[in-house]
């Protein structure tokens, strides 16, 4: 169960759209976590310092800020190991498959109003729809 | 070296917006999808900022010639929908309404230490290796060899 938070929920969105934007002024590059995180380990180091760099400042905050904030990093709801595990090859398999997660497609492609962008969030928003539907009022976990 | 450094502090305000929006919270983000259930709307409107904030910034790269700190702007330019790109999305959602997390919260939820969170990760990473792996094995005897960092032109 979560309760409807607007104002946050927006303000997280500015900062999303703040940083994405200072990417791709800084670097002209699309701030998508699936596709830098791909390219970081696949790039030779030298092209993927910028990627380093990026997912260097997540993890700091991330460490910074579940401290800080730890309500914020609830992880209820998270499955236990093995569906975890298989969530998280998933999520690896579909956005290499699909260039691109939340940030790339959602945010940064969608500002760009790219028809494959449009086409990919609408996809995994009805997928990860279904899943929680199945899981929830079918499997009846969660709740 | 400029250009580094701020994409070390894109890196970390993106996970701030991220905190602050909430979807380093899989109860929530699970909360958004489940349309049958008690739906709480909130990420439409993490999406509504980032993108009318992204869309602004997008106007301004257009009007320059190159970044800041770099030769050009490096932007995705294929338009095709075709049924790897829908196929992927589909896999991908269902990962995402699994665990409630994408790549993104997922990677600064490894600040918390958590083992579940390393374990999502870890298997993340590996899935990311398989289509690689798999790419170059459909590719291998193929004349073109495939684009540079797979066909990871979106995002």
């Amino acid at each position: 169960m979560s309760h409807f938070t607007p104002w946050s929920a927006l303000l997280g969105g500015i900062l999303i759209g703040l940083a994405s934007g200072l990417l791709l002024l800084s670097s002209g590059q699309i701030a998508g976590i699936s596709g830098i995180l791909a390219g970081a380990l696949t790039r030779p180091a030298r092209a993927a310092t910028w990627r380093w760099a990026f997912l260097a400042g997540m993890l700091l905050a991330g460490f910074a800020l579940a401290r800080l904030w730890p309500a914020r990093f609830s992880l209820q709801g998270l499955p236990s190991a093995g569906g975890a595990a298989l969530a998280g090859l998933l999520v690896g398999v579909g956005t290499r498959l699909g260039s691109g997660c939340t940030s790339g497609h959602g945010v940064c492609g969608i500002a760009r109003r790219s028809p494959r962008s449009l086409v990919a969030t609408l996809t995994f928003m009805l997928t990860g729809a279904v899943t929680v539907f199945l899981l929830k009022h079918w499997f009846g976990a969660g709740t | 070296m400029r250009r580094d450094i701020l994409a070390f502090v894109s890196g970390a305000l993106f996970t701030l917006g991220l905190t602050v929006a909430g979807m380093t919270e899989p109860r929530k983000v699970q909360g958004f999808l489940d349309f049958a259930g008690a739906w709480d709307p909130s990420l439409a409107f993490v999406m509504l900022g980032a993108v009318a904030v992204y869309a602004l910034s997008y106007q301004l790269s257009l009007r320059r010639d190159a970044p800041w700190h770099c030769g050009e702007f490096s932007l995705p330019s294929q338009r095709r929908i075709d049924a790897r790109l829908v196929a992927g999305a589909a896999v991908f959602g269902v990962g995402w309404g699994l665990a409630g997390l994408c790549p993104g919260p997922a990677w600064s939820a490894l600040g918390t230490g958590n083992a579940t969170i390393v374990l999502f990760v870890a298997a993340l990473l590996a899935g990311m290796l398989l289509v690689r792996a798999a790419e170059t094995v459909a590719t291998g005897s193929a004349r073109r060899a495939p684009p540079a960092g797979g066909a990871a032109r979106d995002g």
